[in-house]
């Protein structure tokens, strides 16, 4: 669930995402969900006339399972919060199989 | 938990049909793992075929499609929509174009994936359009 509460705190950021079919998707983060699939407003496509079927389209519902890479905004991302976080939920995880 | 509480699914379990119902009764693109796009209001599909040169649609009624086949859905901009930047060919012709560029796109893919493999990568296995 850490990813999902992290992305959570970017949505009405600018994010890039980059499709397993290599399209680029720029948009605004309006939405995040448990699968990680996202939703994006005010989209601009890389390689626009590439993808034609995208020309009409301004915002888009992206499966999680096809994402390969989300560019971030470097500013917005507090490096050492999600470190603490990765470290606590590693140590609930060991916890739990401990018990 | 105290074991009288009644069981309840955490509140994220209906994110996802909560940002699909905010698309409902709306014209959408749905782009297909296998490459297809489909357009229409949400349950009620045409087909249209893109290739590089032109586009032609295809009526297809209705079509239920699960949901690890759909690569995106776009909500179409009504104001955009008649701007394709294509012409508008027959079905004929651009499922002939559409045929070679698929043909080009996967001997394309078979050396990449060849190049790769011998520089030590995975395959990222599915192959998507």
């Amino acid at each position: 669930m850490l990813f999902f509460s992290f992305f959570k705190t970017l949505v009405d950021h600018e994010v890039t995402i980059e499709l397993k079919n290599d399209l680029c998707i720029t948009g605004t983060l309006k939405s995040v969900d448990q699968f990680l699939n996202i939703k994006l407003d005010e989209i601009r496509v890389k390689d626009e006339q590439k993808y034609p079927h995208l020309a009409a389209v301004s915002n888009v519902f992206i499966r999680g399972s096809v994402v390969r890479y989300v560019h971030l905004p470097a500013n917005a991302v507090d490096t050492a919060l999600l470190e603490d976080a990765t470290r606590r939920e590693a140590a609930n995880a060991a916890g739990v199989k401990a018990r | 938990m105290d074991a009288t509480d009644p069981p309840t699914l955490p509140p994220q379990m209906f994110t996802t049909s909560a940002q699909l119902l905010d698309l409902t009764d709306k014209k959408l693109m749905v782009a297909l793992r296998d490459g297809r796009k489909l357009i229409g209001v949400l349950r009620a599909w045409d087909q249209r075929i893109y290739t590089d040169e032109m586009y032609a649609d295809v009526p297809r009624g209705v079509f239920i499609v699960r949901g690890e086949n759909v690569l995106l859905l776009g909500e179409i901009d009504l104001d955009k929509e008649d701007d394709v930047p294509l012409p508008q060919g027959t079905f004929n012709e651009a499922f002939t174009h559409q045929k070679r560029e698929a043909t080009e796109t996967k001997r394309r893919e078979r050396v990449q994936r060849r190049k790769l493999r011998a520089l030590g990568f995975e395959d990222e296995g599915e192959v998507l359009h």
